[in-house]
C-alpha cells in the first residue's frame, strides 16, 4: 500500500511546505517498504517532486478546484485513497490542511494524529512523535486504526534530496457540491505569511506605539520575514490579530524567531517554542525570555534594531 | 425493528437534515445552539506527566474552558441576548469536568450535558458529540479551532464529516440571519468570507468576539447556575482510533549566548555560521 502525500500549491506552483512533506512522505514509503504518490491540484509540473523521491504524481486538473474548500478538497482526497489503495496519508500544517484533514478522517475512518514530528518509532502499532500542551510537551501517540493521516509539523522534518524517476498521470476525479461559498478574500499582497516564513521578527510592547512599527518592518524586509507580535499588542490593536502569535494566536514553527521587547510569557513561548533558533533583544536582563533563548541581545530596542538592520542589509549585500 | 430503522437513518445526514427542516416547520422555536466546552488547564500551568510519563499530573493545575470555546460562548451569549437562542453546552469528560461546565452557566448557557467518560482522543470525543446531536437537533454548533492541551485541531472537523453538515474553522466573524450565515475565516496570510446556511459547525477563535467582550461569571450568574439542569449521560460504546503512549517534557535549554549590543556583527556571524539560519 502507497503513502500518499496531499501538495499544496498556490496559482499552479507547488508551495515550499511540499518538498518537505514529499522528503517525510518517501522516507516514511522506505519505511514501509512501499512508494510514495503525491496528489496535486492545478498543478501542470510536478516534475521536481521527484527529486524528493516521489514516485508518482496523480494530478487533478479542474478550474473548479482554484478555490479551496475543506469538504470538496476531502473529498477528492478520500477518492484518491481509494483509488491508491493507500492507508498512510500524508499532509501539511496549513490552515487549509488542518481543516480538511479531520473531515478526510470522518470520511476514511482513519485516525489523523497531527503536530508530528518525525517518522514513526515504530510500525505496529504505528507510533509517531508529536507536539501537545501547545509545545510544551511532547506525546508519543499511536494508531490502532487501518489507516492514518499524518498531519506533518512546519518545518519539523526539513528536505532530504533524493531524486528519482517521477510518473506523472492525470487523475479524474467526481467534484462534490458544497454549500458554502467563498464571497471574497483579502491576502495581504507582497507580505509573507507566518505560515510560510522562515523568518519572524516579532515584537511586543516594548516598541511603545504601533507609530514605531516601521523599525520592525524594516527588519523583517530585509530579511524576507514575516512580522509577528505579542497578544497584548494586538489586542490593543497596535498591529492585526492574524500577527498574534502564541499559545492562543498563532503557531510559530520557523527557523529563525527573532523577538523584540516581548518579556517571554508562558503563553507567548509556548506558541514559538518549536522555533529552531531564537534570538531575544529586550533591555531587561532579567526577561525570562532569555531563559528560551539561543542568542541575546540586552539593549534598547530603539538604538540596537536599527544599527542592526544596517549591519545586515551589509551582509545580505555581500552574500547574494 | 424502529430501532434499527432509525440506526440506518441517523447515519445518514439526510435524516439530519430532515429533521431539521421538520422541526423548524412545526414548531416556532429559538435557534438552539449547542457549545462544545473543552476543559483544559490553565495557560500558565506548568506541564508534568506521573506513572512513568504516561500521564498528565493535575498536581496543583487550574484547570478553565478552553480559550477558544470561552470565545465561542461569549459569542454565542450574544445570540441568545440579541437573536434569541437557547445554548447548550456539552462536554466529554469525567467528573472534574464539572466545575467548568457550572462556570459555562454561570455565564449564562441554559443547560449543560456532560458525557460521562475520559476524553481519549478527539475521534472519540467526535464520535459521542455526534450521537448526541443525532438524537437532539441544533442549528449551530460552536466549538474551538483547537484545545490548547491536546490541540488536536480536529473535534469540530470530525463531526461535521460524520454528520454531513456545512464546517467552518477558524472563524473569526460569525453573522446569522434567519438560516443565512455569513463567516469570515482566517487563511493563511488574510481572510476570506464565506456564505452558507445553517445547520453549521464552526471552529471558533479570538475575532469571534474580542477579548475585552468575554463574560466572567457574576455573583447572580454563579447562584442561577446552580439551580440549571447538568445533565449527565452514559457515553456510546466506541474505541479511540489512537493511543497515547508516552509523554515527554523537551529537553532543558542551553544557557542563552548574550552578544554585546555593541557588537552586533558577531551576532550576525553566530547565525550565520553557528546556527547557519541566515
Ligand atoms: C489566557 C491567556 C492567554 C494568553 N495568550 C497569549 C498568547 O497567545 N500570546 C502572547 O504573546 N501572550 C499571551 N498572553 C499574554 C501574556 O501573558 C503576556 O501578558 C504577554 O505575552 C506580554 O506581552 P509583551 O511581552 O509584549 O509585553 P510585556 O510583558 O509588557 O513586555 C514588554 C517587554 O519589553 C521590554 N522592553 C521595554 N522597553 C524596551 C525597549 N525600549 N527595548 C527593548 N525591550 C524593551 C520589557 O523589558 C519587557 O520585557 C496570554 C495571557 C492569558 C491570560
Ligand atoms: N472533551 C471535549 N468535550 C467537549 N468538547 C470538546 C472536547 N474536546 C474538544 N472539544 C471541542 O473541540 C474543539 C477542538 O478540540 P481539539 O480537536 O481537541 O483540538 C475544542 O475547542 C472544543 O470546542
Amino acid at each position: 500500500m502507497p503513502v500518499i502525500t496531499y501538495i499544496e500549491s498556490s496559482n499552479g506552483k507547488i508551495k515550499k511546505n511540499g518538498f518537505e512533506l514529499a522528503s517525510y512522505s518517501s522516507e516514511l514509503a522506505k519505511l514501509l517498504n512501499t512508494t510514495a504518490i503525491a496528489l496535486t491540484v492545478n498543478v501542470s509540473d510536478c516534475s521536481e517532486l521527484g527529486n524528493y523521491g516521489i514516485s508518482k504524481a496523480l494530478k487533478i486538473s479542474d478550474d473548479s478546484l482554484n478555490e479551496f474548500n475543506a469538504s470538496t478538497y476531502a473529498d477528492i482526497i478520500t477518492q484518491a485513497v481509494n483509488k491508491t489503495g493507500a492507508n498512510t496519508i500524508v499532509v501539511s500544517s496549513s490552515l487549509d490542511s488542518k481543516y480538511l484533514a479531520p473531515i478526510l478522517s470522518a470520511n476514511i475512518e482513519a485516525a489523523y494524529i497531527n503536530n508530528v514530528i518525525s517518522l514513526p518509532s515504530n510500525l505496529d502499532p504505528f507510533t509517531v512523535k508529536r507536539t501537545a500542551f501547545t509545545n510544551k510537551a511532547f506525546s508519543d501517540t499511536s494508531s490502532n486504526s487501518e489507516k492514518v493521516i499524518v498531519g506533518l509539523s512546519n518545518n519539523s522534518f526539513g528536505l532530504i534530496e533524493n531524486s528519482i524517476p517521477i510518473d506523472e498521470e492525470i487523475f479524474e476525479v467526481s467534484i462534490s457540491n458544497s454549500n458554502l461559498s467563498v464571497e471574497s478574500s483579502e491576502k495581504v499582497s507582497g507580505k509573507i505569511s507566518i505560515a510560510d516564513a522562515d523568518i519572524v521578527v516579532s515584537a511586543g510592547r516594548g516598541m511603545k506605539g504601533p507609530e514605531n512599527w516601521n523599525l520592525i518592518e524594516d527588519l523583517a524586509d530585509t530579511l524576507g520575514a514575516a512580522t509577528a507580535c505579542s497578544k497584548p499588542v494586538s489586542d490593543m490593536g497596535w498591529r492585526p490579530h492574524s500577527e498574534h502569535v502564541g499559545q492562543t494566536g498563532k503557531p510559530v514553527a520557523t527557523n529563525l524567531y527573532i523577538a523584540i521587547g516581548i518579556s517571554g510569557a508562558i503563553q507567548h513561548l509556548a506558541g514559538i517554542n518549536s522555533s529552531k533558533i531564537k534570538v531575544v533583544i529586550n533591555s531587561d536582563p532579567e526577561a525570562p525570555f532569555f531563559k528560551a533563548a539561543d542568542y541575546g541581545i540586552v539593549g534598547d530596542a530603539f538604538d540596537v534594531v536599527p544599527r542592526l538592520n544596517e549591519k545586515l542589509k551589509e551582509f545580505k549585500a555581500q552574500n547574494s | 425493528m424502529f430501532l434499527f430503522l432509525k440506526k440506518i437513518l441517523c447515519t445518514h445526514s439526510i435524516f439530519i437534515n430532515f429533521t431539521y427542516i421538520w422541526r423548524n416547520i412545526i414548531t416556532q422555536v429559538f435557534m438552539k445552539v449547542l457549545v462544545c466546552i473543552s476543559h483544559v488547564p490553565d495557560t500558565t500551568s506548568k506541564i508534568n506527566f506521573i506513572e512513568d510519563d504516561t500521564k498528565f499530573d493535575v498536581q496543583g493545575v487550574q484547570f478553565v474552558i478552553n480559550p477558544n470555546d470561552e470565545f465561542g460562548l461569549t459569542r454565542a451569549m450574544w445570540l441568545k441576548e440579541k437573536q434569541g437562542a437557547s445554548i447548550d453546552v456539552i462536554n466529554v469528560g469525567n467528573q472534574s469536568s464539572e466545575p467548568t461546565l457550572r462556570k459555562a452557566l454561570a455565564i449564562g448557557a441554559d443547560r449543560a450535558i456532560r458525557i460521562n467518560s475520559d476524553p481519549n482522543d478527539g475521534f472519540f470525543v467526535a464520535k459521542q458529540i455526534s450521537e448526541y446531536i443525532k438524537n437532539n437537533t441544533y442549528d449551530l454548533i460552536i466549538a474551538g479551532r483547537e484545545s490548547i492541551d491536546y490541540n488536536g485541531a480536529m473535534v469540530p472537523g470530525l463531526i461535521a464529516g460524520f454528520l454531513n453538515i456545512n464546517y467552518v474553522t477558524n472563524c473569526i466573524k460569525l453573522e446569522i440571519d434567519n438560516e443565512n450565515v455569513l463567516l469570515d475565516r482566517e487563511i493563511d496570510g488574510g481572510k476570506e468570507t464565506l456564505k452558507g446556511k445553517l445547520p453549521l459547525i464552526i471552529g471558533g477563535q479570538k475575532g469571534l468576539v474580542e477579548e475585552s467582550d468575554l463574560r466572567i461569571p457574576n455573583m447572580r450568574g454563579i447562584m442561577q447556575a446552580r439551580q440549571k439542569p447538568l445533565e449527565v449521560i452514559e457515553p456510546y460504546d466506541f474505541n479511540s482510533n489512537t493511543e497515547t503512549l508516552k509523554f515527554q517534557k523537551p529537553l532543558p535549554k542551553q544557557a542563552v549566548k548574550l552578544v554585546d549590543s555593541e557588537n552586533l556583527d558577531e551576532l550576525i556571524n553566530l547565525l550565520h555560521n553557528e546556527a547557519k539560519v541566515l
